[in-house]
């Protein structure tokens, strides 16, 4: 298919809408603010004026945060997020892209900048007058929850472990929130799988692109995700070894929205990669299922909130977190229904819709102050550090979880959490 | 690793009958999951269960006429489900709404008597068991009537209500309270966020006190709050010192998606699991036995394994049954054989759109026992059932949860039997 013929299956699905308004009760951001009039009206309705090389007809669409949700519910299959991420991207493109999008967009840039100086950069993110100066300046907001860097790199420690050899192999994919931010989910991630009976590789990798892609840079992250695909390509040795990655958004780029999204459906590389990719708790469950996933679990006397990144969601397997946590004796797991933190990865750090991610998140902040949980276990990183932000709860990865349910806490090297 | 899961029993959809079906199972024990498309009709239909409402004259007694139509119609999905479990479901559901996690909110009437209820354009419309929400409305108590609008909802018009209403000997009249929401255009939905919020009750009351007048009930369309619609009654009615109740609205159903909470929470606290965006893209089969269907995930499709599945998809409406361009009707999940389907030189369509369409009863076909034909582990639920006409006699929402209902308790028997013949 050509890249045009791909365009138009994708917007072939526009035939399939019957308007019923599905999508606009599930849509965070169009039922929290009235700057965006929601995803039927910004996709199926606006893309009939949408002529090729005339100007953008519906600016609104800019305020989409490209959570997905419209797109998993349309009973009808219309893929309205990608086609309203169509339309973001000629946006961009006629409006220009502000310096802050190019700069926060590029976790490797940032990773690699905060992460010698990490005693000054955290200092500096928590220091309030620079925080305002660069709200005046970048237009981050001043408020909004940005990661602290780890100071230390999780590659550096991969490259100093040794996976047991097993039969069973898997390529793990950390993405960049582990890579420069918290390194200690990896290690957990690793040691779970390494416990289960994996040998686990790490490849060389970078950033999948999906933050240039969700602020309308295509071209950066068509550029991003190919480079990806094609370091973990050489790592897929037999038919049997499978990707797996623990930041859900990260791993669901790989499997369908840079193929789908940026028309990457040509891609070799990327092909085998989306066929081969997992999200950890996906996997696990699996391996539940067949009974081969070790249940040594030891009780967590605890209660906790889990919820559903609207990226985890977006891999259409329901939540496997959640089977896998009621594995855990005297483990108390509240699931929480609100649809969406409000952070959409770095939407609600730019100063004009940081109102808004509040806004969105509140029912979930809500709901986990109403649940009594002392945690919150949340499979995407961007989303731990809203939801933080917003209860004040410590979050964690529901691996981590399983990771202490295990014991594993007390035979691999204390984390630095 | 191949991305495949294993249940007792799989259901197909996650409208009422899915969700009621799929609830149900995981109640009796089974390891269930719900795999959907897409949200379904809940979010749509009205979120009153109507079980039969014309027949063709207007029912009064339901379970009087269900067992009278088991009897003409035999085709019907009543005559086998009867009406003494459209009963049991029906109460079933009354105490699932009951517990659910709205407070206080529940469900009222039976199976003995239909309310008469005002639709969004003033004709009365019959159901059998309704949100305490709708309850005022019933016709046979009505008063003096205002019918409220707001100028933000444009698809709603008081005036239209209350004037057909007063040709249906209704004391009735419309006005339009001008209250600002935010927004230029709004839906039900995007209000019934403002009505969970008492503050906001209070200063609507406020402002509608002086517009009621004489009214002894007063109508709003129906947007009474989506988590606590139960307080929000109350809080109005205390304000305003008049009965209030809502009017069902086009699309989306605010009281649907309160139904569609319950219901999915009554499933994950059986210990059930829902799937969305997995819509069904390929089966496996060995004879009479479904083995599996793979459903769309990212990456590549997810198969899921199970002993029985539950089709729940429902009919042409949703897509799941089509009639090609060749003039082939075809069911889409599971390519099941369909029942009802005009023969090669009768005619498809009546050219009045209100008169009996030929093609109007077509749905999977099934036994005495809704199980698909030619399957041994597939039961059938909700639209996809053939032989009714449901926008016709009011009948969908009682077909849906009555199926739904009768689909887990004819695979919970099978379920059980074989778990006992592995022990």
């Amino acid at each position: 298919m050509t890249d045009l013929a791909e365009l138009a299956v994708l917007r072939g699905t526009l035939d399939h809408c019957v308007k019923c308004t599905i999508c606009e009760t599930v849509c965070p951001v169009s039922n929290a603010s009235p700057l965006f009039p929601g995803p039927k009206y910004a996709g199926p309705q606006s893309e009939r004026y949408r002529v090729h090389d005339d100007p953008s007809v519906d600016l609104s669409v800019d305020y989409c945060s490209g959570c997905g949700i419209c797109s998993q519910v349309c009973p009808q299959g219309v893929k309205i997020a990608e086609i309203n991420a169509q339309a973001r991207n000629k946006l961009k493109r006629e409006h220009g892209v502000p310096l802050r999008d190019r700069i926060v967009t590029r976790p490797t840039w940032l990773g690699r900048a905060g992460t010698p100086t990490a005693g000054l950069a955290n200092w500096s993110l928590q220091f309030r007058p620079l925080r305002i100066l660069v709200e005046k300046l970048l237009k981050v907001h001043r408020d909004a929850p940005v990661p602290k860097f780890a100071g230390r790199r999780f590659s550096k420690w991969a490259k100093g472990h040794t996976s047991p050899t097993a039969r069973r192999k898997v390529v793990y994919f950390h993405g960049c929130g582990t890579e420069y931010y918290e390194p200690w989910e990896g290690e957990r991630v690793v040691a779970v799988l390494e416990h289960n009976g994996f040998e686990v590789t790490v490849p060389k990798q970078d950033c999948c692109g999906l933050p240039l892609q969700s602020s309308g840079l295509f071209d950066d992250a068509r550029r991003v995700v190919k480079r990806l695909a094609k370091n973990l390509v050489p790592h897929l040795t037999d038919a049997d070894t499978i990707i797996v990655g623990n930041a859900t958004s990260c791993t669901l780029m790989l499997k369908r929205e840079a193929r789908e999204v940026l028309g990457l459906e040509q891609d070799a590389d990327l092909a085998l990669v989306a066929e081969r990719t997992y999200d950890i708790c996906e996997l696990l469950l699996e391996l539940h299922q067949r009974g081969e996933l070790r249940t040594d679990f030891q009780p967590v006397r605890e209660t906790i909130a889990y919820h559903a990144p609207c990226q985890q969601q977006g891999h259409w397997i329901g939540k496997p977190a959640l089977d896998l946590l009621a594995l855990i004796p005297e483990l108390e797991t509240r699931e929480m229904n609100a649809r969406c933190c409000g952070i959409a990865g770095t939407y609600g750090l730019k100063a004009e819709k940081y109102e808004i991610a509040m806004a969105v998140g509140r029912d979930l902040f809500q709901q986990v102050d109403d649940s009594g949980a002392q945690a919150v276990a949340c499979d995407s990183e961007t989303c731990r550090w809203q939801i933080t932000h917003g209860t004040q709860l410590p979050s964690a990865h529901p691996i981590d979880y399983l990771y202490r349910a295990y014991g594993l806490a007390e035979t691999v090297p204390a984390a630095d959490a | 690793m191949n991305r495949r899961k294993r249940y007792d029993a799989v259901v197909i959809g996650a409208g009422t009958a899915g969700l009621v079906a799929g609830t149900r199972l995981a109640q009796s024990g089974a390891s269930v999951c719900v795999v959907a498309k897409g949200v379904g009709s809940t979010h749509l239909a009205p979120g009153t269960i109507d079980a039969l409402g014309y027949m063709p004259e207007r029912v009064q007694e339901p379970a009087t006429a269900i067992a009278r139509l088991a009897e003409a119609d035999p085709g019907h999905p009543y005559a086998s489900i009867g009406a003494e479990l459209v009963s049991e479901a029906a109460e079933w559901l009354i105490t699932t709404v009951a517990s659910g996690p709205a407070p206080g909110y529940r469900y009222v009437g039976n199976l003995e008597r239909n309310f008469l209820l005002p639709t969004a354009v003033g004709a009365l419309k019959p159901s059998a068991v309704i949100p305490e929400t709708f309850a005022a409305g019933d016709s046979s108590q009505l008063g003096r009537l205002v019918v409220v609008g707001l100028p933000a909802l444009r698809d709603f018009h008081p005036e239209l209500c209350a004037a057909n209403l007063q040709a249906a000997g209704v004391d009735a009249r419309g006005i339009t309270i001008d209250v600002s929401v935010d927004r230029a255009d709004s839906s039900t939905l995007g209000i019934s966020r403002l009505f969970d919020d008492p503050t906001w009750r209070t200063s609507f009351a406020a402002r509608l006190t002086p517009l009621v007048r004489a009214a002894d009930h007063v109508a709003l369309p129906a947007m009474l709050g989506l988590k606590d619609p139960h307080g929000a009654l109350h809080d109005l009615e205390n304000k305003l010192g008049r009965r209030v109740f809502e009017i069902s609205t086009l699309p989306p159903s605010v009281p649907g998606m309160r139904l569609y909470e319950i219901l999915s929470h009554a499933l994950r606290a059986a210990g059930g699991s829902l799937a969305f965006g997995a819509g069904v893209v390929a089966h496996e089969r060995d004879g009479e036995r479904i083995l599996s269907v793979d459903t769309e995930s990212a990456g590549s499709p997810t198969t899921y394994e199970a002993d029985a599945f539950v089709l729940a998809s429902g009919g042409f409406h949703s897509g799941a049954i089509t009639l090609d361009s060749h003039w082939l009707a075809h069911e889409l999940v599971l390519d099941l054989p369909l029942q009802g389907v005009p023969g090669k030189d009768e005619p498809r369509f009546s050219a009045a759109y209100f008169d009996e369409q030929p093609m109007a009863r077509v749905g999977v076909a099934v036994d005495a026992e809704q199980r698909a034909l030619g399957t041994s582990n597939v039961v059938v639920a909700g639209a996809s059932l053939p032989g009714a006409v449901p926008w016709r006699e009011a009948s969908g929402e009682g077909i849906a949860l009555s199926s739904g209902y009768r689909a887990a308790q004819v695979l919970a028997g099978q379920l059980s039997k074989r778990t006992e013949a592995l022990r």
